[in-house]
């Protein structure tokens, strides 16, 4: 093979219009970690190992094919759950929650494999019973993603467990759910809500309430949403200039790196900025609603619409948060924060689509 | 036929999924416009207010507190001035265990209990996150020892910082007055006027005094650090300074040396003096004794200290010469006599047979002249160097008292002089109106009698009869009295000259007649005899006795048996040298006795002093024999 061969077969399962915009971001990502970090090196070899090793698992992905997919969704999905429980019943505890499990060689983190398996499993699910798919279909699949995210919330992570419940729900919503049964959801959760309210633990409850009120606690808890805010809106029309964001770099800004990195942004690139950082942002979902519109299969539409609309509301929860129009989650703004795990979940997903995308080509054709 | 359905549901499927789809798309590009517009209210609409709160995270102001205005008497003596020193300061918020840390603290600096009692006052006067000293002037042993086991009091901390001092202590304290501590009630008044930013990191502030009534001038223009800090509070560096400016310095008219001198005359008995310049109005003495120590009071007083001077019997914080009312006695007479003249109830040369006593027409109640028997005959001279009450019993009916009023009311009685202190309280100068809307009574001819001779209901502060001096000395033309000279100025800028006040219409002959009989007081034949004695210059000067406590008809006044805080106060006036007055005063002995034995030899060492720079002995009260019967 020539180099020529090898460039064509590299990029033969890849999507070069996904490609840019990723790697648009990423681009961003090590640009904004030089400023957030005050010029520290390690943080952007970091970042550019992190970038690697999930750009080698989205290429990896992407070459498999589609039925590959469908055959790993049940034991992926499975083995989440038995991993979930087991953090439940033996895992580690780190700031005060317990989601890492320690399985000798590693300490794992298995909510985040089932941001993942979790629509697969549904996507899966609905696959099979695409020709008789009645309400009781729809009430499986509710359970097979109400499960994984109650131990999720009560591990707790709320952040995590928002963003599955959003992908498990496009799954249903794209597989056609009734008004009705959404209707009812909708009177449901807002019935249960002084339920739900009980069963969180204090620091939810407390970074809930300071959406509604953040200078009530300043210097604690409303914190991060107030300094947020401060970096934001003192940035104005064009930013205080790359470099030059007094939030950021006076230490004023909690989590610069991480799930306040967009602050970074915003304060010294401005409106202006993060028009253009929204810009990249819709480049890549609008590529995800056309890979979606495309795909030939049930299991792939849903899929690709599930990983669309959940990189969307990853993006839009860790946007409002940072903006003050959401509580703080801590989820991170996808592609931009420093962060293997993320980063490697993301991109898997974008293999995932990519796969769909190139495989039914390959099909086609 | 199951096929085609299943065909047809195929193709709805693709319909309805594309649909849903297209909903999802709707969804997201309403959620990302709400966040546009999020974007929008927080970067262009309200910019404003979030580039405020991100200057000021990040901008500390700290001010720079601008050096205090000294203050120098005429002739540049120090009265006030400021001296840098090392004090240890809490603050009690971040200090767990007051008590645990004031030992361990103790146990390198010394902490003497009156330390502690005060420490403990400012405690619970204290604002919240102030700094509070413990101990002040620390030696530098005792701040080297603290410094190396600072770590261990995490808000304690060492400061340097200026203080004030006042060097001639109760000398001069009730004319400087002091600074102390601001309390909340002057946070609130600076905050009125708009000064709370020029106050924001000082500490103290005039409380009475030069110091209160000069504040503005003496605290200067506080300057300003602007700092960059990070999110620790820790300061990155400096981005812009403005320099404080110090305070103004106060010359005062006051002479240090002459005032040294007239409260050491006073020895130990309790009193005011006031000495003016009568041809500019400047003060060139102000004692009011006892005084105390306002070295006390700037850090604010322990309790033990504050309660002694509060209950003791000799009320050193009453500021005598200000605020001190007493009646005038017959220091009143020349006026009188001048207000005879000007009425025209009385001639120069018009004179009475003086039997010892004075009767109304239709009763037989006595007024009693000091001298039993009387003075025989007695004219307007006479009267005045004899200080003949009978004469003014019978003036004062003629005159009456509103005539009288109206007269004595063009020298200032009654009336604040306007002098640059606060607190300054108007006397009593007594007329029929008065008495009416006072009491709704009537006057009667007796209150007139006693009157006449400055008893009764008239009341005189020694800075006012210092000034009526003043105007008298100086043939009726008035300066307002004061005490600040010079405030310190630019070289371009013009100082003004004092302006007279008021000028009295009064012959030159009447002011001649009085004057010289005011002379004759000081020389034998007159009530002040001996206060002229062996001076090259000639002293005019009127004595007087104010009554405390009133004698019963018949009653013999015994000094010896009255306790000491009942006998009568001794006055004596003075203006020197008499044909060109360089220096007019009042003197009150409180509780002195007679004028002539008590105030007229403190009046002269202070005359001595002025015009001949003599430097006297102390006087003692041992060497005042009381219950003298002249007045």
């Amino acid at each position: 093979m020539n180099l020529r061969q090898i460039k064509q077969r590299f990029m033969l399962h890849l999507d070069p219009v996904l490609l840019y915009g990723l790697g648009a971001l990423m681009f961003v990502s090590l640009v904004l970690l030089y400023s957030a970090s005050d010029g520290s090196w390690m943080r952007i070899l970091g970042q550019v190992v992190n970038i690697l090793v999930a750009f080698t698992a989205l290429w990896i992905v992407a070459n498999m094919p589609l039925h590959w997919l469908m055959r790993i969704a049940v034991p992926m999905y499975v083995a989440g759950m038995a991993l979930l429980i087991g953090v439940a019943l033996f895992g580690d505890i780190s700031h005060g929650a317990r989601r890492w499990l320690n399985i000798g060689v590693a300490t794992i983190q298995p909510s985040e494999l089932m941001k993942i398996a979790v629509p697969l499993m549904m996507a899966w699910y609905f696959e099979k019973h695409e020709a008789t798919l009645t309400w009781r279909n729809h009430f499986i699949a509710a359970v097979l993603l109400a499960m994984p995210v109650a131990l999720i919330v009560r591990q707790p992570d709320l952040g995590t467990s928002i963003l599955i419940a959003a992908s498990g729900f496009y799954v249903l919503f794209l597989a056609g759910l009734s008004w009705r049964v959404m209707g009812a959801l909708f009177v449901g959760a807002l019935a249960s809500a002084p339920f739900a309210w009980g069963m969180l633990h204090d620091y939810q409850r407390h970074r809930i309430m300071m959406l509604f009120d953040p200078s009530q606690d300043a210097l604690g808890k409303g914190y991060h949403t107030i300094q947020g805010m401060i970096a934001v809106g003192s940035g104005g029309f064009l930013g205080k200039g790359y470099l030059n964001g007094t939030q950021t770099h006076l230490d004023f800004l909690p989590e610069r790196t991480t799930d306040f990195i967009f602050a970074v942004y915003s304060e010294e690139f401005g409106f202006l900025g993060n028009l253009i950082l929204l810009g990249i942002y819709i480049f890549i979902i609008g590529r995800g609603f056309i890979i979606t519109a495309n795909a030939s299969t049930y299991f792939t539409r849903l899929m690709a619409g599930s990983i669309t609309l959940t990189f969307f509301t990853y993006t839009f929860v860790n946007m409002g948060m940072v903006s003050g129009i959401l509580p703080v989650v801590g989820v991170p703004l996808p592609l931009l924060s420093y962060g293997g795990t993320s980063m490697l979940t993301l991109m898997l997903g974008f293999g995932v689509l990519m796969s769909i995308h190139t495989h039914q080509r390959l099909v086609k054709t | 036929m199951t096929r085609k359905v299943e065909l047809k549901d195929h193709q709805r499927e693709i319909y309805f999924f594309r649909l849903r789809l297209f909903l999802g798309l709707g969804f997201v590009a309403v959620m990302l416009f709400i966040l546009l517009l999020r974007f929008f209210y927080l970067q262009v609409i309200r910019h404003d207010y979030f580039e405020t709160m991100a200057e000021s995270n990040r901008i500390y102001v700290v001010p720079i507190v601008p050096n205090r205005g000294v203050i120098t008497d005429r002739n540049g003596i120090v009265l006030a001035r400021n001296y840098s020193g090392y004090t240890l300061e809490v603050t009690p918020e971040k200090v767990p265990d007051m008590e645990a840390a004031i030992a361990e603290i103790g146990k390198l600096v010394e902490i003497k209990p009156k330390d502690l009692r005060r420490f403990k006052k400012l405690m619970s006067e204290r604002r919240s996150l102030q700094t509070l000293p413990i101990r002040t002037r620390l030696s530098d042993d005792e701040v080297a020892r603290f410094a190396a086991q600072r770590y261990r009091f995490p808000g304690v901390e060492i400061k340097a910082r200026l203080f004030r001092e006042y060097p001639f202590t109760d000398v001069t304290s009730h004319l400087l007055g002091y600074i102390g501590r601001i309390n909340q009630q002057e946070i609130d008044e600076l905050e009125e006027q708009e000064q709370a930013t020029n106050y924001m990191g000082s500490d103290y502030i005039g409380k009475t005094g030069i110091e209160q009534r000069y504040e503005k001038e003496m605290h200067g223009i506080t300057g300003f650090e602007q700092v960059e800090v990070d999110a620790g509070g820790r300061a990155v560096r400096m981005l812009s300074r403005t320099s404080p400016q110090s305070g103004k310095n106060l010359t005062l008219t006051l002479d240090a040396k002459l005032q040294e001198i007239a409260v050491q005359a006073f020895g130990d008995y309790r009193g005011a003096l006031i000495a003016i310049d009568p041809n500019n109005g400047e003060v060139l003495a102000y004692v009011s004794k006892p005084g105390y120590d306002p070295n006390l009071f700037i850090d604010g007083i322990d309790s033990e200290s504050w309660d002694a001077l509060n209950n003791s019997p000799d009320v050193p914080l009453n500021n005598r010469a200000l605020r001190g009312q007493y009646p005038m006695g017959s220091t009143i007479k020349p006026f009188m006599a001048l207000a005879g003249l000007h009425y025209k109830t009385r001639t120069p040369g018009y004179s009475i047979g003086d039997p010892g006593y004075y009767t109304l027409q239709g009763s037989r109640h006595q007024y009693r002249d000091w001298k039993v028997g009387g003075h025989g005959r007695v004219d307007m001279f006479k009267s005045i160097q004899v200080s003949c009450d009978t004469y003014y019993y019978g003036l004062a009916i003629e005159l009456g008292i509103d005539r009288m009023h109206d007269f004595l009311e063009q020298f200032g009685f009654g009336k604040k002089t306007g002098i640059d202190l606060e607190g300054e309280v108007s006397g009593l100068l007594p007329s029929t109106a008065w008495k009416m809307k006072r009491y709704q009574q009537v006057w009667y001819a007796g209150d007139t009698v006693s009157a006449g001779i400055g008893q009764g209901y008239h009341l005189v502060t020694p800075l006012q009869l210092a000034f009526a001096t003043a105007t008298l000395a100086n043939d009726g033309v008035a300066y307002r009295p004061h005490l600040v000279k010079e405030i310190q100025h630019a070289a371009n800028e013009v100082q003004t000259q004092p302006q007279p006040l008021f000028t009295l219409d009064i012959p030159p002959e009447d002011l001649d007649l009085v004057k010289r009989a005011m002379v004759a007081v000081t020389q034998p034949g007159g009530t002040a005899v001996g206060a002229s004695m062996g001076a090259s210059y000639s002293i005019a000067g009127k004595t007087g006795t104010a009554q405390v406590i009133g004698m019963k008809q018949g009653e013999k006044y015994n000094a010896n048996k009255i306790s000491e805080y009942n006998r009568d106060h001794a006055w004596f006036i003075a203006f020197a040298p008499a044909d060109k007055p360089r220096i007019a005063l009042a003197v009150l002995g409180e509780n002195g006795g007679h004028g002539g034995s008590v105030a007229a030899p403190i009046a002269r060492k202070v005359l001595d002093y002025y015009l001949l720079g003599k430097v006297p002995t102390p006087l003692k009260k041992s060497d005042v024999k009381p219950g003298v019967e002249i007045d």
